[in-house]
């Protein structure tokens, strides 16, 4: 029972950051059409200046509560301004492209930031643990549990409800779904198309670098990261179909729970079970577990 | 063209040593690449190529290291069937589907094989197992050079047939409703051509070059780990085809020794930027020539010599 308990939490623990992660591939690839495989890097990214930020709180000997605002406000200011520099500088010349070309375009921009983050932050494991203790530990259920890691589940929870209703609730969201449904339709009724893009684009880089803030204080950072968080990434928004909220939240409980199944009872099969199910949902449900088919156009 | 892949096997002669080694890994990632610009021609992109890569290096690891078989050819042939049989399961599966799902489950089935790599402590989990040197037709090569040329020849010669047999494909019945079932795979069926036979020839051919492939990889590096399946593999795959542009067979060379060359002087020159350099390197490249390194020589023909049967044969394989 208590090993039932414990993998549920730690699936629901891992999913939370996941699905951030997962929330912003999935919203670049509905408004944008562009599978980004840098979008592990901008994670990386996101953890990299979050331990930076975290590191110069501490020498500054601010309070680790301080520290950790100074973190996610500073991750979340160089993450938009990173996001609208490459979309607006890089991705716009290849627009009408092939899908597989633009996808090696961040292919490209994966390969680049990979060296630039071991250029700025060096190939040694990086730390940023002072917020790690801020909330304590919790007694749950028996269990004992970093408070940390428990309040991700609400903040993720959070993010996506706020994000859900950004896009269903507010004009914005409406443009930003008209875009999705069809960008011709949207242009001819007077939608600046490349707004949408780059703001869209923005956000995602946004998304994945905070839960890679949010995340720092939980990990080491070091090179390879990215590959990793790409590739969980990737299976979410596949099982839950590209370009829907509601499966990047479901994707990313199954992968979460498949992750703490497995690391708990057999270790190593993790990554095989993940895809497991990916190639499993493909086979049956190629449109993702949450997406209407759409019509063929011919 | 059998006389261009003569000259250049007999060109290794030479070639310094280390442009040998360099040269065997391009003419094997080449042909891996072919494969897909085989299967592109049907509109699919496969981003799992490592799976037959891997299958073949792996297939041939473990008969080389049980039944004592190391003669290369026999070892090429021996991937290129782990290779086809591994396609021809997989192939009917997947033909069903088109566009972004079907390069999605390609990379799910070879990040699987992966997974299931790294578990498999039989086969050395992610760590791998070594292998013995390669003979040739019972010769055994101990100087290193020597062993060097005849990797390198038997890769060129394989490569460039496989080169010479594409083109011919490409060219046929065949190769033409490949490029049907790209255009419009309804009408295709329409026709009455079975659209979904079409695109498992073409996986079955592109899973017997990778496998072939692996076998050269294990070849020349006498080792092999599940890294072989990884997505990142499979990615420099794609790269190559993309990079080559879909146009012609000697493009995909060109551009799979290109890589090979940028990557090695990146990694001597600037040991810690190489993937800023190779990530530089492919923005430019599909920035300032949108169809490949292949349109550099193709355009230049087409001006001096008007349109040669050859250049409009390949032609017709290039996406609009």
């Amino acid at each position: 029972m208590y090993l039932f308990l414990t993998i549920v939490l730690d699936g629901l623990i891992e999913a939370s950051w996941l699905f951030v992660v997962a929330l912003g591939l999935t919203l670049v690839f509905g408004v944008l059409k562009i599978l980004n495989i840098a979008h592990g890097s901008f994670y990386a990214l996101g953890a990299y200046i979050a331990a930076t930020a975290v590191t110069i709180a501490a020498a500054h000997s601010l309070p680790p509560a301080l520290g950790f605002v100074a973190m996610l406000i500073s991750v979340a200011l160089i993450a938009s301004i990173v996001g609208l520099l490459l979309e607006r500088g890089l991705l716009k010349l290849f627009y009408g492209r092939d899908e597989v070309v633009l996808l090696l375009v961040t292919y490209a921009v994966f390969l680049i930031l990979e060296d630039t983050t071991k250029l700025i932050w060096g190939v040694n494991p990086i730390y940023a643990s002072q917020p790690y203790e801020l909330f304590g530990n919790v007694e749950f259920a028996g269990l004992y549990y970093v408070g940390y890691d428990l309040l991700l589940i609400p903040a993720a929870a959070a993010i996506g409800l706020a994000v859900w209703f950004g896009l269903n609730r507010t004009v914005m969201g409406k443009i930003v779904l008209a875009v999705i449904h069809n960008e011709e339709m949207s242009v001819s009724m007077g939608v600046r198309v490349n707004r949408v893009y780059a703001g869209a684009f923005a956000f995602g880089v946004l998304l994945a670098a905070l839960a890679g803030a949010l995340t720092a204080p939980k990990i080491s950072m070091q090179p390879g990261l990215s590959s990793d968080v790409i590739i969980l990434s990737f299976a979410i928004v596949v099982i839950g179909g590209l370009g829907s909220v509601e499966g990047a939240a479901i994707g990313a409980v199954l992968v979460g729970l498949a992750r703490a199944t497995s690391v708990h009872l057999m270790p190593q099969a993790e990554l095989f079970m993940i895809y497991l199910i990916m190639a499993a949902v493909l086979m049956f449900r190629p449109e993702g577990l949450f997406k209407r088919e759409t019509a063929r156009r011919i | 063209m059998v006389f261009p892949v003569i000259a250049v096997t007999l060109f290794g002669r030479v070639l310094p040593t280390w442009t040998l080694s360099l040269a065997t890994i391009a003419a094997s990632n080449g042909l891996v690449a072919l494969g897909i610009v085989v299967l592109a021609r049907t509109g699919n992109v496969s981003f799992g190529q490592g799976l037959f890569f891997a299958a073949g290096g792996y297939g041939v690891a473990l008969i080389a290291n049980n039944w004592g078989i190391t003669d290369a050819a026999a070892q090429m042939l021996i991937g290129a069937a782990c290779g086809g049989l591994l396609g021809l399961v997989i192939g009917p599966l997947i033909a069903r589907y088109s566009g972004i799902f079907f390069g999605m489950l390609t990379l799910a089935l070879s990040m699987v094989f992966y997974g299931a790599l790294v578990k498999t402590t039989v086969l050395g989990g992610s760590d791998g197992f070594n292998v013995v040197r390669p003979s040739l037709f019972a010769i055994s090569f101990v100087d290193p050079r020597e062993a060097d040329f005849m990797l390198y020849a038997v890769s060129v010669v394989t490569t460039g047939l496989a080169g010479i047999a594409a083109t011919i494909l490409f060219r046929s019945e065949f190769g033409l409703a490949s490029l049907a079932v790209r255009e419009n795979n309804l009408r295709v069926e329409y026709l009455g051509i079975s659209a979904n036979r079409i695109i498992t020839i073409n996986f079955v051919i592109a899973a017997v070059f990778a496998g072939a492939s692996g076998a050269f990889a294990l070849m020349a590096q006498r080792h092999i780990d599940p890294q072989f399946a990884y997505w990142t593999t499979s990615g420099e795959f794609v790269f190559i085809a993309v990079l080559a542009g879909y146009q012609s067979v000697s493009a995909v060379f060109v551009a799979s020794l290109a890589l090979e060359l940028v990557r090695s002087f990146s990694n001597l020159y600037l040991p810690n930027t190489w993937q800023l350099v190779l990530g530089v390197f492919l923005l430019a490249v599909i920035l300032f020539l949108p169809r490949g390194i292949g349109s550099l020589w193709i355009r230049q023909r087409r001006k001096s010599a008007g349109v040669s049967a050859e250049t409009s044969a390949v032609e017709e394989g290039a996406p609009s």
